[in-house]
């Protein structure tokens, strides 16, 4: 019988039908040219002829022609491994599709996987996203690359002066000259910032106010979006309370947005101020992490500080920072030189006439410069930058961290998958085609997470300034996220995705199809090269998470160091009130006087310990120094820091008096000067020896002779400006002698009342001597606890990272140590069936894991040391490599290590012999 | 009007007659291709025969169009075949058509016809 199918087959090739459909066409013809075959043998045709006659019938007619329209061609068939040369993305959709289809059929591992690239990347673009913020941004208005800042650059030995403001750069005679003479900017502005009281009396509330020159704004190019802005006619000399710009926030705060605003009036420090316009929304000045609520011009500032002293018409009065716009063609480094060749004709001009000679000469060699200022100036980037990058630097291991743990995840599955593997081989498909398959089931992977990331990031980057934020200071910060906020996340999931895939997907990738199609189940899991790949994962995991809980120890200790720290004065139970007595206009004569009053009316208040006033609240910031001298010895000019309190200072503080009295009704205006001097000063001023009785001199400036002040106590040494600093020498002086008393007072207040209690009290006390004064409160201790912001901030994210890095490294160790015993079964059976008893399969398996949690110790306490010097200036009272530290990180990784891979071993350990050899 | 050479009428009137030939055949009992084609020659007494070229074409589009259903039938001690069977929808068909033909004819025989009486 001839093989018509074959006939059949040649004759339909060309119509490529669908190979079920083309079978059965086959099938029908042939059994009808078989009939028709033997039909026409029978009728006694030879077989050749009937052959000839059938084989003419099927190619008689048009067979091919008009199958063609009725019957479709099978769809293309996927052919794996094809490469789509014209167009290497084709099928790359295919391929998304389908990892994403194998995503939803384990969505455990999905969810981990997702979560832990959630977690790393939203913590890292968090980080960046307040960096992008604080450092990286420019400033919302025109050409801010145009802008340049020009501070004194150099100076030497320091400034003598007083420092107000964050930005302290200028006094005003040098802002005026500088104006008046620079040739770099085709425009330059001042500003200075400074909280002012908005309340009349009672408890002061306070608005952040910004001195502004007449140019300020036009130098920014800032438009306002109601009335007008301050212009040069605004800012004249001796212009008194005249007017103001109020911020967009502001005038929706306190005017709800009404645009009757223009013409009211705004009192500040009981001046009032008529407000001309608005600015922008989004516009807060040119210093990052600062919003200003009302801007002045610089020519009010004498009158709304009244009687206190005017940092304008003070000489030495520091306070003013300059920003100047470029003009077209200069480069900042033009315009230093100019601001160079200007600066001695300038500080010869402006030479304070009250400095000493030795105040003289320094001032004379000063220069300014111009500074590129088009992300803005910020003390809060030169507190927050570095912390942020060691920040961002352990948020990125963290992600290392979780990428390693997803590496070994995957190659778990890939090793699962390597008979798929092998078939697509098998199949056709090419090895780079595969490793694109994996690798666009981890770019699916890394792209959902990282969309949650992003989202995540918002929230976290959010709580990150609320953090930082305290009652006092309220950070002002640009959150959106911009396009480098975006390029950063979206890089940072395509690394992921190549950090964790691209491993898995290459060893897939060579996969031996025949052996592994031979192999048996068990035999395709094992692969000694395979699992080398996943233990040194999991030795850079400890060894990374080794790094992050030392970071994470060795800050949340530094954070104890400070908190615990003795900073010799007791921290708790002290309310602090400052009030400003300037409404009242007392004459100097009977300030102290009237200060001494309210110190008694205050000690009267019931639950009152004690109480005293202090010219300067230690570690708040403010302080004052003079020069000294002690006759007849080498001691000359000799720096030290002062302090003016009452009578009961020290026992308020909590402060030991050593030796000597403390101050009392003895020392008087009319009695000689006398100080209470700490340790320190003994120290190194006096040799040690006993300070009772002696003199000292403080130098006056203007040529004047020195004070002479008499030592009549000493006290233990305490902290002045903060408490990481070393113990200096501070001497305190009498309130009662104070000859140019101002009218602000201090006062600290100790009680065993809750603080919060003690408040309405001492105000109504204030308010029945006179209800003029201003009052504001603070607790001692919250004051001190928020000058550790950095620190804390520090110690807990740094906790948290560290913890998760160790819960990361631990689930991988988990993981690892269970798949080596999967793979071990039979061993362990044959073990077990030779006799070795349950505790010695338990040292076993756990001698394994102590082998790569060793080698993961070693390498992370080489890296800890390493990346600890990088960290050296934010640790206080403790070095990096503080071996102390190191054994704790060691040892607590050790033991939830121990934990991790004792579950393990225990189900190895129970394993019955007979049923994992009879599974051989 | 249009010109059709007499070739491609021929083969157009066979088509057209043949599908309702087929779909007659199939009216009262499914039957396999062969037996079909068979029975066209056989009745016609060997006037309508089709090879297998053009004919099985024929057989798909009837069934492509749901006027007939094939179905693979095995029979004990023999090899399956594909059997065909009219389908509700042709069995609506055959019957529009048989009219359609019948008018024709008689036309036809009448023109024709009476020219001959």
């Amino acid at each position: 019988m001839p093989d018509w199918g074959k006939e059949i087959r040649a004759l339909l090739e060309g119509l490529r039908l669908d190979p079920t459909r083309e079978g059965e066409i086959v099938e029908e013809l042939s059994q009808h040219l078989n009939d028709r075959y033997e039909e026409l043998l029978a009728a006694g045709t030879s077989a050749g002829q009937a052959h000839r006659s059938v084989m003419e019938e099927l190619n008689s007619g048009r067979l091919t022609a008009e199958l063609q329209p009725l019957l479709h061609p099978a769809p293309q068939p996927i052919v794996l491994g094809q490469d789509e040369r014209a167009n290497p993305l084709a099928g790359l959709w295919r391929d998304l599709r389908y990892g994403a289809r194998l995503l939803r059929l384990n969505p455990g591992f999905a969810l981990v996987a997702i979560l832990s690239l959630a977690l790393g990347i939203g913590a890292n673009a968090a980080i960046f996203q307040l960096l992008d913020a604080v450092r990286l941004r420019t400033l919302p208005v025109r050409d801010p690359q145009e802008l340049a800042n020009i501070p004194v650059v150099y100076h030497p030995n320091g400034r003598t002066g007083s420092f107000s403001s964050p930005n302290p750069q200028l006094t005003n005679a040098l802002w005026e000259r500088l104006r008046d003479q620079q040739q770099g900017f085709s425009s330059i502005g001042a500003w200075s910032a400074q909280k002012l009281n908005l309340s009349q009396g009672g408890e002061a509330r306070y608005a952040n106010a910004l001195w502004v020159s007449g140019s300020f704004f036009a130098t920014l190019g800032t438009h306002p979006i109601l009335g007008r802005l301050i212009s040069p006619a605004d800012d004249q000399p001796g212009c008194g309370s005249s007017e103001a710009v109020i911020s967009d926030s502001f005038w929706q705060r306190e005017f709800g947005g009404g645009a009757s605003v223009l013409g009211q009036k705004v009192t500040l420090e009981g001046h009032p101020f008529e407000i001309i316009g608005v600015t922008p929304a989004g516009f807060f000045g040119v210093e990052v992490g600062r919003n200003f609520d009302v801007a002045l011009p610089v020519c009010a500032e004498p009158t709304v500080m009244g009687e206190r002293e005017s940092a304008l018409r003070n000489p030495q009065g520091w306070w003013l920072a300059a920003i100047g716009r470029l003009k077209p063609g200069w480069t900042v480094e033009r315009a230093s030189a100019q601001l160079a060749a200007i600066s001695p004709g300038i500080f010869e001009a402006t030479l304070p006439a009250e400095y000493d000679p030795t105040d003289r000469k320094n001032y004379l060699q000063f220069k300014l410069g111009a500074l590129p200022a088009a992300s803005g100036i910020s003390e809060l980037r030169k507190e927050y930058e570095n912390p942020l990058w060691l920040l961002m630097g352990i948020s990125g291991l963290v992600l290392l961290i979780a990428c390693a743990n997803l590496a070994n995840l995957m190659v778990a599955r890939a090793t699962a998958r390597q008979r798929e593997m092998a078939v697509r081989l098998a199949l056709g498909a090419s090895r780079g085609r595969l490793v694109r398959q994996l690798l666009a089931e981890s770019l699916l992977l890394a792209v959902v997470g990282a969309l949650c990331g992003v989202g995540l990031a918002q929230a976290l980057s959010r709580l990150l300034v609320s953090f930082l934020s305290t009652q006092n200071t309220h950070l002002f910060i640009d959150l959106t996220p911009d396009w480098r906020v975006l390029v950063f996340t979206a890089g940072l999931a395509i690394l992921t995705c190549l950090l964790f895939g691209l491993t898995p997907a290459i060893q897939a990738a060579g996969t031996a199809p025949g052996e592994a199609m031979k192999a048996t189940g068990r035999a395709t899991t094992a692969g000694r090269e395979r699992f080398a790949v996943r233990r040194g994962l999991v030795v850079s995991q400890v060894a990374l998470s080794l790094v992050l809980l030392v970071g994470a120890l060795l800050f949340v200790r530094t954070l104890r160091n400070l908190v615990t720290l003795d900073a010799g004065f007791q921290r708790d139970h002290i309310l602090i009130n400052d009030v400003d007595l300037s409404p009242l206009r007392i004459p100097v004569a009977n300030r102290v006087a009237y200060k001494q009053e309210l110190l008694a009316r205050t000690r009267a208040i019931p639950g009152v310990i004690s109480a005293a006033t202090a010219r300067v609240v230690p570690v708040s910031g403010n302080g004052w120094n003079d020069n000294i001298s002690i006759p007849g010895t080498t001691v000359q000019r000799k720096i030290a820091d002062f302090n003016r309190v009452s009578p009961g200072y020290f026992r308020t503080v909590g402060t030991p008096l050593l030796a000597g009295r403390d101050f009392d009704d003895r020392d008087t205006a009319a009695s000689p000067q006398v100080a209470i001097v700490t340790e320190k000063f003994v120290k190194k001023f006096l040799a040690g020896s006993n300070p009772i009785g002696r003199t000292f001199g403080v130098v006056q400036q203007g040529g004047k002779p020195d004070r002479i002040y008499q030592i009549v106590g000493l006290v233990r040494d305490t902290k002045y400006n903060d408490l990481r600093e070393e113990f200096m020498p501070i001497v305190f002086v009498a309130e009662a002698q104070d000859d140019s008393p101002d009218l602000e007072a201090q006062f600290m207040i100790r009680s065993d009342a809750p603080l919060t209690d003690l408040i309405p009290a001492v105000k109504r006390t204030i308010a029945e001597v006179n209800p003029a004064m201003v009052l504001n409160f603070s607790v001692f201790d919250t004051m001190i606890r928020e000058g550790l912001l950095r620190e804390r901030l520090m110690a807990t994210l740094s906790g948290f990272f560290g913890f998760l890095a160790a819960i990361l490294a631990m689930i991988g160790l988990y993981g690892v140590i269970s798949y080596m015993v999967a793979r071990r079964r039979n061993e362990i059976g044959i073990r077990m069936a030779l006799g070795a008893d349950r505790s010695s399969i338990v040292a076993l398996i756990m001698q394994e894991a102590g082998t790569l949690l060793g080698i993961g110790l070693t390498i992370g306490t080489v890296l800890a040391l390493i990346a600890g010097s990088t960290a050296s200036a934010l640790l206080f009272g403790l070095r990096p490599s503080d071996p102390w530290t190191l054994t704790m990180a060691a040892l607590s990784l050790a033991a939830v290590a121990a934990a991790a891979s004792f579950l393990p071993a225990r189900r190895a350990a129970t394993l019955d012999p007979m049923q994992a050899l009879r599974e051989e | 009007m249009t010109y059709m050479a007499p070739k491609v009428f021929d083969r157009e009137l066979k088509k057209g007659s043949a599908e309702l030939l087929i779909l007659s055949l199939l009216e009262h009992r499914p039957r396999h291709g062969y037996e079909i084609s068979k029975l066209i020659e056989a009745r016609s007494e060997g006037v309508l025969r089709f090879n297998v070229a053009s004919f099985y074409p024929l057989l798909y589009r009837l069934e492509q169009r749901g006027f007939i259903e094939g179905r693979w039938v095995e029979k004990a001690g023999q090899r399956r075949r594909r059997y065909y069977r009219l389908t509700p929808q042709g069995r609506k068909m055959l019957k529009e058509q048989r009219s359609i033909w019948r008018d024709f004819v008689n036309a036809m025989n009448q023109i024709t016809g009476a020219e001959h009486a």
